[in-house]
């Protein structure tokens, strides 16, 4: 099973995930649930989406970019940006440009790939929640957030650079 | 140099601890290797024919005493007695045991040590000038903006992984002593007209497979805009560098696939958000930085005293070694000294537990207790009293130290190759040897004058063979080790890629084939012309034809 950390916290995961392949005809078995489509089917069928599902979200790929919804992403609760490896790095520039550019306050999620050693600069670059990996151990993730007490760069949690605090 | 505060110290007792679990998990079964790789690649950890390997970090290659000390100290117990001055000015160990690394990372912070970032897909060690601060050349000291650049990219959530290592190098002096032009980010400090302290910033250097110089994305950016452009450049690298193919994953690939022009587009489009920001740095920082690196108490001195004018007539080996490895100091009767690593018979850049004590002893007895160790893997004393060079000539001697060879044929930057490193091609550090024997001989070095020459093991580059005025690199014939010659290369100002001559050699040839470019040298130069100089005057061939006619 899949666990899900939320705000630091370890919480039931309400959100259904409807893979790349998936087209419209996937949204009726699905009706009034919170589900998190991928890009493409954003694209192509967001009214659709919205008039069938209780809520959307929206999930991109790691080589995907946010230029096609960056002038709207208050529409979205959640976005969530896709590990296809752990060690792709490209998420947590898309996280932080959501976060600390364009002022997105709502849910961002880390999923696939997502790993304990991982966890602390996700959560800085301004992921604040992960769907873990199925193997990994909740109560070992739930620590990772405080490997460290302070940091050099500007993150999510603290938009200031060292020097400006120093 | 810099200081720790309580954020620095607090910070790295905590990387300590984080790296003591994960290599607890690891050793437990819970974590994959491929999983445990880059955490503790980011921690400096190779897995190596032998052994780990551990590369410590030293900032921009500036050691203390006391962190000498330390490092003598983690030699004897966790090594076999010596360590390895790298060609990004940091140290490596060759034998310490994984389940040991934990322990020794704590022993380096009491020093404000550590092996943080110095290797993994991530920002490395940003390297410098050796004569930073005393060097007669220089536009401003690049040490404070090292540190600064340190602190940005140390722990930086966003680019843990990057599609590839990421080498950044400043240069504050009109001469390139920093290979600058050949990092993934080369910066050049200089002044604008209206005297406003900033950095031309290249991209896309590097060497390895695919060598190439780095090129101009901004010609001025002002130095309170330095950390935003590098973010900017960091990011549209971090998004776009390929990730399908590891030999295709610098930046250099990036820069050259995406074109300048556009390469430069996407970064002004990232630092338009990110300029002016809280990037932007202070004046209260740039002090801040600025003030653990003032210069130390200098003492008013006469230049030239009749002390070194009476030694250097006395004493012909001194003399020799003082006009090989002394340069001149901004400060009136000061100097810098460079202490060879490349007495013939060592391998480059290997340096043991006592040399370490003995660096630690003869900095705190000449030079304000500080040393630098060079991209060339050589060690700086960087403000020694004239006066006083003589007892520091006589106080290397025990030490095997007294190599009065800078910068000449015998300086040679070696990888570890063959004995040590499981990519190899071939072995280097023997190479080194035949040709420093054959060599050996020190009018012979003085008459040959200034020359570089670089070996690497393979196409990895590690020992910057592309860029030596002569290149070494281990290549496997059918299984056996060959080496291809390349003439013509530079890291300085000019920066410039080898010519390959032809047809590789065997291991035995090279100190003959070395022979043949010098004699070609010594019979064509012109009046103090430099070996690299008479290359770019007469071209390859005269060297080629000379080297092959042999064969024919
Ligand atoms: C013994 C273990 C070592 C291993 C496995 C190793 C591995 C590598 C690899 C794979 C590359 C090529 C990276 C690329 O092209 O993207 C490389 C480049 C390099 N390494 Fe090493 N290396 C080792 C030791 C060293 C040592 C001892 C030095 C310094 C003396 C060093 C300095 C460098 C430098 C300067 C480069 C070239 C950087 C560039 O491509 O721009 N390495 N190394
Ligand atoms: S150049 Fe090749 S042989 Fe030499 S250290 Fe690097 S990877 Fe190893």
């Amino acid at each position: 099973m899949t666990s899900l950390i939320r705000n630091r916290n370890a919480v039931p995961n309400e959100w259904a995930l409807l893979q790349s392949a998936s087209g419209p005809d996937a949204f009726s078995a699905l009706r009034g649930r919170k589900v998190l489509l991928p890009l493409e089917l954003i694209l192509s069928d967001e009214d659709e989406a919205r008039a069938q599902l209780g809520a959307i979200g929206v999930w991109l790929d790691s080589h995907q970019d946010l230029a096609s919804i960056e002038n709207r992403i208050a529409d979205f609760q959640l976005i969530a940006l896709n590990f296809p490896v752990f060690s792709d790095g490209r998420p947590f520039s898309l996280a932080r440009r959501l976060r600390l550019e364009l002022g997105f306050t709502g849910e961002i999620r880390a999923i696939g790939d997502v790993l304990r050693d991982q966890l602390c600069f996700l959560e800085r670059c301004g992921f604040n929640s992960f769907a873990l990996r199925s193997d990994q151990d909740v109560d070992e993730c739930l620590s990772a957030f405080d490997d460290f007490s302070s940091t050099y760069t500007a993150t999510a949690l603290n938009q200031e650079p060292i020097f400006r605090r120093r | 140099m810099y200081r720790y505060d309580g954020y620095d110290a607090t910070m790295l007792e905590e990387r300590v601890i984080q790296f003591r679990s994960q290599t607890n998990r690891y050793l437990e079964g819970k974590l994959t290797d491929a999983e445990f790789l880059p955490l503790r690649l980011q921690n400096g950890l190779y897995v190596q024919r032998l052994a780990p390997m551990l590369r410590i970090a030293v900032p921009y290659g500036m050691l203390s005493a006391r962190q000498l000390r330390k490092l003598a100290f983690i030699s004897s117990h966790y090594d076999k007695g010596y360590g390895h001055f790298t060609t990004r000015q940091n140290i490596q160990f060759n034998w310490p045991a994984l389940e040991d690394v934990p322990d020794l990372l704590a022993h380096l912070a009491e020093v404000e040590m550590h092996a943080i970032q110095t290797s993994g897909n991530c920002i490395r060690n940003t390297t410098t000038d050796q004569f930073a601060g005393v060097a007669v050349d220089e536009i401003e000291d690049s040490r404070p903006y090292c540190e600064i650049i340190r602190q940005w990219s140390t722990f930086h959530p966003e680019f843990a992984y990057l599609p590839r290592k990421f080498k950044i190098a400043v240069c504050g002096t009109q001469e390139d002593h920093a290979a600058t032009q050949v990092h993934d980010i080369g910066l050049y400090l200089r002044k604008n007209e209206a005297g406003e302290t900033g950095f031309q910033i290249l991209a896309g250097g590097g060497l390895g497979r695919t060598p190439v110089i780095g090129q101009v994305v901004f010609d001025f950016v002002e130095r309170h805009d330095l950390l935003s452009a590098l973010e900017a450049i960091l990011r549209v690298y971090n998004r776009e560098g390929r990730r399908d193919n590891k030999y295709k994953a610098r930046i250099k690939i990036l820069v050259r696939e995406t074109g300048l022009e556009t390469f430069r587009e996407k970064v002004m489009h990232e630092w338009k958000q990110l300029r002016g920001g809280s990037l932007t740095l202070t004046d209260a920082e740039i002090e801040r930085c600025k003030s653990y690196f003032q210069e130390p108490a200098y003492k008013a001195l006469e230049p030239n005293p009749a002390s070194l004018r009476e030694a250097l007539a006395r004493d012909v080996l001194f003399a020799s070694w003082f006009s090989h490895n002394v340069t001149p100091h901004k400060k009136l009767g000061y100097a810098a000294v460079a202490i060879s690593f490349k007495k013939t018979g060592y391998a480059p850049g290997d340096v043991s537990e006592e040399q370490l004590n003995a660096l630690a002893h003869l900095a705190e007895r000449f030079s304000f207790g500080e040393v630098r160790v060079t991209h060339a893997q050589n060690v700086i004393l960087a403000d020694v009293e004239e006066s006083e060079l003589y007892n520091l000539y006589l106080s290397l001697a025990p030490d095997s130290l007294q190599a009065d060879n800078l910068n000449k044929l015998s300086d040679i930057i070696c990888c570890p190759g063959g004995d040590f490193c499981a990519l190899a091609n071939a072995k280097s550090i023997p190479i080194a040897e035949a040709i420093q024997r054959r060599f050996d001989d020190r009018d012979l070095l003085a008459d040959i004058g200034e020359v570089s020459l670089n070996i690497s093991g393979c196409m990895n580059a590690c020992g910057h063979h592309h860029v030596g005025n002569i290149g070494v690199l281990g290549v496997d014939k059918k299984g056996e080790e060959f080496y291809q010659v390349s003439i013509g290369g530079s890291s300085k100002r000019e920066a410039k890629l080898g010519k390959i001559l032809g047809p590789s050699f065997a291991q035995t040839d090279i100190p003959s084939v070395v022979a043949d470019l010098v004699s070609v040298y010594r019979e064509r130069r012109l009046a103090d012309e430099k070996f690299i100089d008479t290359v770019e005057r007469i071209g390859v061939d005269p060297f080629k034809k000379r080297v092959y006619e042999k064969d024919q």
